[in-house]
Order: structure tokens, then C-alpha cells, then sequence
């Protein structure tokens, strides 16, 4: 897969695959079974690209981040980063990647270390890496970082409780540009900040991605930010991508069933355009990871459903240039 | 006739290692009979703790209720005994909580959770509550009921514990619910579900509601009236029309600039509430929006603006609210 400048993508990932086993017994441990997290999962990103990775709880949306990440082994498929697949990689070898791939969790309450202040949570990562050895010149560093997180250079001094959610959120961020990575993981990333401070996160993410060229990948269950911040977008339901294509098409064009239910689910913030919407939630709720329904895993609560769909898996198929549909009844 | 609820100056305070805070600071407003009034604001805004005074169910050390009166059918509930506050919770007035897992008991069957409201309140014997459990289960969507009730709350999925609290603050057949956050812990298309149910029962039964939400789509939806709240005080109030479309106020102005919206195409940058919320331990005479807003003069620093009538049923608190709508129409023509 090529992007539109004729560059190899940054990153791809192709078949991904993330069964967990489910065990019993204590000491004659068996398996029982497994959960299907991600199940057959393909995209690429191009440098400099934001894709959006959307979907409801368990859709797998922040496993596929983990091992992209290599916090989690694949069970089968390959993750090709700058041209060299990194899903068999070992703990040693992904030392150095670790560097080049950074990520932003959601809870700024409980990935920044309480005990320690905000600037040696910045610098520990350039430590650690022994990426600047002369500790005047890494506390130069991280005020630099803070700076360009738009928090005050005098909060190195302050510990985490002492600050709002939007600036841990900026602390967070500054904490994974300290590597100066070029590709970042966003999971959830602005999820838990207020209306009024997510916008100021939004704008700053936009703003780092220009200013050191970062492709990020950004995963959320929030769809409307997800629209302003991504070029492209994702839609995941039970393990699987049911849905891809550049960030406006998709959300004025969705044409998948489970992309259409979810898009009328989220209220638009006007009386008058609610007054006049068609609403119409799916049914019933997602199945479960463990046993996902034959075929088409949307098919039990899919308005369109044929019998086919109970029988045959059905593959992302290009509707228009650049717009992937997994549906059989999409024509 | 009089609104079935009638807050008035209600007044909220915690002691904390920094100071009082005023959580709650002289909030006044009424619900009718059969009506959704959205309550509105950023954490931090004093939205919940209102509702929990409401309620009397500040814990007190550190919280008080310090001032107000809460006129409910006719009667200040500040002023009831305890035993008949026990009465008005549960019974006359239900209550749905954002997180149905900390709400329900999780050693209690969901049999047990409905028919221990009706026997409490209404004197019903366990045959009688279980058969109305049935259909109140029913009532809320849920399937096989009869199965359910003999289940724990770890044995149901999120949306189906909140159907299951729904079904448990309607089975006294209350005249008001308060819903605080009812679906914010839930999937988007499962809220879809959630409260498009809480809708329809409500209006089936007359039941009024409160919708306690930061979500402003969910407002737009949902509610008649709405309440927007800043630092423990409503600064606009009005129908969601008139407070979506003709907002008075520079915080709900803002507000609503700064929302990403599905139904926009994609823009680069939004346009966020520059700063952030005030140290309510910190506040001075002035306007707390102040340090935020683009309009803000002088005067703003001197005292604080009241909530003054700037249309139909509609009120603003902010001495610049004419120049804060004129800038809205203006901007809104140049958009044109």
C-alpha cells in the first residue's frame, strides 16, 4: 500500500491478530478458550498522518494500539515500521524502537508517577535512554518541553496533584515528545478533559504534529473529535475494521451499518438539527469477544442482514477511491 | 400552577485543607410537572452537588447546605425530618447515577434491589413487589426478566444496569427523576439506547426529569430548559433553543464555540475557552469568568453580575450580555 506522495507508509500493519488465552486451573493450567480482541485487522499510515481508530468498548481499538506498540506480542500478523517488521521483535531489539514511538494515555491521574515532580517525570525518559547524559542541559530540555506544551517552565518543581487534568494532560505530552519520536500513540488522549480544555489539547497535538512532523495514531470513542483532529478514520466493531476512509467522507458518506447506527447515536450539540434527525439506535448490545457470531460479527444486530452474512466473513472492499467497506450488502 | 420544584438562593459549602469552598452558590430555578430541565457545566461547576442537596444527601463533615429553600410539591424539604426525607427519596423523587456499578448493591439480587424499594415505600408483600418488578423490567427493556431478577449486577453488562436503575427509580411512580451523568460511562450507541428509554417513559408517565450532563448534545436532544452552570452558579438560563441559538452569556457563548461537532466538516483547529476554571477557594467579589472572557471590563471585577431577563424565560448574568449577543449576530452574518 502506497500513499498519495508514492512514500512507503511509516507504518502498516497487515493481518493483525490478538487472541488471549483463556485458562483454568492453577497448577495443570489449560486452555479453554480465547478472546478474539483483534481479529484480521489492516491499515496503514502515512508520515505525518493522523488516523483516527474508533469504536465502543472491547472493539479492540486499544489492544491494536498495544501491539503496535509491542506492549503485546501478536498472536499472528506483522507490523512493518519504517520498512522492518517489528512483531517478532524481542524485549533487547525493541529498546531502540521504543525511542521512535511514543504514547498518550487517557488517565493523566494514573500514568504520571505522584511521588515524582513534573520535571523528572520529563527528564527520566532522556536519562534512562542516556539520551542527554549532562543533567543542566536536560533540565534545559524539559522547560524547552514544557514550553512548547504551553505549561509554565516553573511547574518542573510542582508534582502532579498540584495541577489540573488539561495540564497533566500537557505533562503527559510533553513526557513523550522528550524522546522526540516521530510516531505517538494516542489512546483516549483528550477522553477525560472538559469541553472547554479538550479544545486547547486538541489545538496543541495539531500543532505538535506540524511543528516535528509526528504521525499519530488516535484512538477514541469520541467521534466528533475524532473528525476534526484525523485525515482518515477506522471504525472497528469486534476485533475488526468494518470501515476506513478519509475523515469527511466518512462521516458525511458512512456506508457501513455499524459506522451509519453509531454515527446516529452521538447527539449533535443544536436543538433545531436534533429536532430533525432520524434516530435510530442498534439493537441489543455487542456480543461477546470470546464467541463473536459467525460470519459477519455485525449480522445479529444488523438492520440490512441477509443469510449470507451469517455465513461469510466479509472483507474491506474499496467503494470509492480511498473509502473501504466491509459489508456484503454495501453495493 | 405552581412548578413542582422551586430552588431557590440554595447555597452549598465544604470545608477543605484550603478553605471553605461555596460549591453551591445561591442557585435558584424551577421544574413543571412532566418537564426535562438540563443541568449543564464543566467538572467542578457544583452541577452534582446541587443535585445531591436537593437530595440531602451532602455528607456532612465536610459538606453543609448552608442557605435556601427547596419547594417541592408544596413543601421545603430543607425543613422535613429525616424519616420523611427518607420518604421523598426513592419515592416521590427518583434517582439515576452515572455509574450503575457503585449504585447497586452488588451482594443483593436485582429482584431484591426493585421489590426492597416497594416494600419500603409502598407496603407491598413479596409477591405483590415481585410481580411488579416483572413488569418494571420489563417496562425498561430488558429481556426474560423473570431470569434477571434471580442475578447479581457483576452478571449484567453496563447498559443493562442502568436499565435496572431506571427501573428501580420509577417503581414508587415518582413525579421527578434526577439524573446525574445517567450515561456517561456508557458506549455512545448504548446511551443512544438509555436515553432515548428515559425519554419515552418519562413522557408516557409525566415523570419530570433533571439531566445532570457535561454533554451538550445530549442537552440539545434531550432537554425543554436548560441551566448553565459556572463555579457554583447558573450564569444562562433558558429554553435549549434560545440558549443554543441566542446565547446571552460569554461562558455558553464560548462553550458551545469550542464543542467539535459531527455534523461540521473537519477544521484544524477549534476554538477552545482559553485558561481554565477557577480555584473556588480563590474567588474574589468579581464575576469568577472574568480572567476567561474576551468582554470582560472593569466593572466585572467589582461585583457580580445577577441573572438578569434578557428575553422570554430567558436570563443572563453578565453586565456585557447585550454586547456578547450583538458580537454573536455579527459574527454569525459575516459567517453568512
Amino acid at each position: 500500500m502506497r500513499d498519495q506522495t508514492g512514500l512507503a507508509p511509516l507504518l502498516e500493519v497487515r493481518g493483525l491478530q490478538m487472541h488471549f488465552p483463556i485458562t483454568e486451573g492453577v497448577v495443570m493450567t489449560r486452555k479453554i478458550g480465547e478472546v478474539k480482541a483483534v481479529d484480521g485487522v489492516d491499515f496503514a499510515i502515512a508520515r505525518g498522518e493522523t488516523l483516527g481508530l474508533v469504536g465502543e468498548s472491547g472493539c479492540g481499538k486499544t489492544t491494536t494500539g498495544r501491539c503496535i506498540l509491542r506492549l503485546e506480542k501478536p498472536t499472528q500478523g506483522q507490523i512493518i515500521y519504517d520498512g522492518k517488521d517489528i512483531s517478532r521483535l524481542s524485549q533487547k531489539e525493541l529498546v531502540a524502537l521504543r525511542r521512535r514511538m511514543q504514547v498518550i494515555f487517557q488517565d493523566p491521574y494514573s500514568s504520571l508517577n505522584p511521588r515524582m515532580k513534573v520535571g523528572d517525570i520529563i527528564a527520566e525518559p532522556i536519562r534512562v535512554h542516556g539520551l542527554e547524559r549532562d543533567a543542566r542541559r536536560r533540565r534545559d530540555k524539559v522547560r524547552e518541553l514544557l514550553s512548547v506544551c504551553g505549561l509554565d517552565p516553573k511547574f518542573v518543581d510542582r508534582y502532579p496533584h498540584e495541577m489540573s487534568g488539561g495540564q497533566r494532560q500537557r505533562v503527559g505530552i510533553a513526557r513523550a515528545l522528550a524522546m522526540d519520536p516521530e510516531f505517538i500513540v494516542c489512546d483516549e488522549a483528550v477522553s477525560a478533559l472538559d469541553v472547554s480544555i479538550q479544545a486547547q489539547v486538541v489545538n496543541l497535538l495539531e500543532d505538535l504534529r506540524e511543528r516535528f512532523h509526528l504521525t499519530y495514531l488516535f484512538i477514541a470513542h469520541d467521534l466528533s473529535v475524532v473528525r476534526h483532529l484525523c485525515q482518515r478514520v477506522a471504525v472497528m466493531y469486534l476485533g475488526r475494521i468494518v470501515e476506513m476512509a478519509e475523515s469527511d467522507e466518512l462521516f458525511d458518506n458512512p456506508m457501513h451499518p455499524y459506522t451509519q447506527a453509531l454515527l446516529s447515536a452521538v447527539p449533535v450539540p443544536d436543538p433545531r438539527v436534533e429536532a430533525s434527525r432520524q434516530f435510530r439506535p442498534a439493537k441489543g448490545e455487542v456480543p461477546s469477544p470470546i464467541n463473536p457470531p459467525s460470519g459477519c460479527v455485525f449480522h445479529p444486530r444488523c438492520p440490512m442482514a441477509v443469510e449470507n452474512c451469517k455465513k461469510a466473513r466479509p472483507e474491506l472492499r474499496e467503494m470509492r477511491p480511498g473509502h473501504w467497506v466491509a459489508c456484503s450488502e454495501v453495493h | 400552577m405552581p412548578p413542582l420544584l422551586e430552588v431557590r438562593g440554595l447555597q452549598t459549602e465544604f470545608r477543605t485543607g484550603a478553605g471553605v469552598v461555596r460549591a453551591v452558590d445561591g442557585i435558584s430555578y424551577t421544574v413543571d410537572a412532566g418537564e426535562t430541565v438540563a443541568i449543564v457545566g464543566e467538572s467542578g461547576s457544583g452541577k452534582s452537588v446541587e443535585a445531591l442537596s436537593i437530595m440531602r444527601l451532602i455528607p456532612n463533615p465536610p459538606g453543609r447546605i448552608v442557605a435556601g429553600e427547596v419547594l417541592f410539591d408544596g413543601r421545603d424539604l430543607r425543613k422535613l425530618p429525616e424519616e420523611e426525607m427518607r420518604e421523598v427519596r426513592g419515592r416521590d423523587i427518583g434517582m439515576v447515577f452515572q455509574e450503575p456499578m457503585t449504585s447497586l448493591n452488588p451482594v443483593l439480587t436485582i429482584g431484591r434491589q426493585i421489590t426492597e424499594t416497594l416494600e419500603q415505600h409502598q407496603g407491598a408483600n413479596r409477591e405483590a413487589a415481585e410481580k411488579r418488578a416483572v413488569e418494571l423490567l420489563e417496562m425498561v427493556g430488558i429481556a426474560d426478566p423473570r431470569r434477571r431478577l434471580r442475578q447479581y449486577p457483576h452478571q449484567l453488562s453496563g447498559g443493562m444496569r442502568q436499565r435496572v436503575m431506571i427501573a428501580v427509580a420509577l417503581a414508587c411512580n415518582p413525579k421527578l427523576i434526577i439524573a446525574d451523568e445517567p450515561t456517561t460511562a456508557l458506549d455512545v450507541t448504548i446511551q443512544a439506547q438509555i436515553l432515548e428509554l428515559m425519554k419515552s417513559l418519562t413522557q408516557r408517565l409525566g415523570v419530570a426529569q433533571i439531566i445532570i450532563t457535561h454533554n451538550l448534545g445530549v442537552v440539545a436532544r434531550y432537554a425543554h430548559r436548560v441551566n448553565v452552570m459556572y463555579a457554583g452558579r447558573i450564569v444562562e438560563a433558558g429554553d435549549a433553543e434560545a440558549i443554543y441559538h441566542d446565547p446571552h452569556h460569554p461562558y455558553t457563548m464560548a462553550l458551545l464555540k469550542s464543542v467539535p461537532r459531527l455534523d461540521q466538516p473537519r477544521r484544524a483547529r477549534l476554538d477552545p475557552v482559553e485558561g481554565s476554571p477557577p480555584d473556588l477557594t480563590k474567588l474574589d467579589g468579581g464575576c469568577s469568568f472574568r480572567p476567561r472572557c474576551r468582554f470582560a471590563v472593569e466593572a466585572c471585577g467589582q461585583s457580580q453580575p445577577a441573572l438578569e431577563t434578557v428575553g422570554a424565560g430567558h436570563v443572563a448574568a453578565c453586565f456585557r450580555s447585550a454586547e456578547v449577543a450583538k458580537a454573536r449576530e455579527i459574527a454569525q452574518e459575516s459567517a453568512a
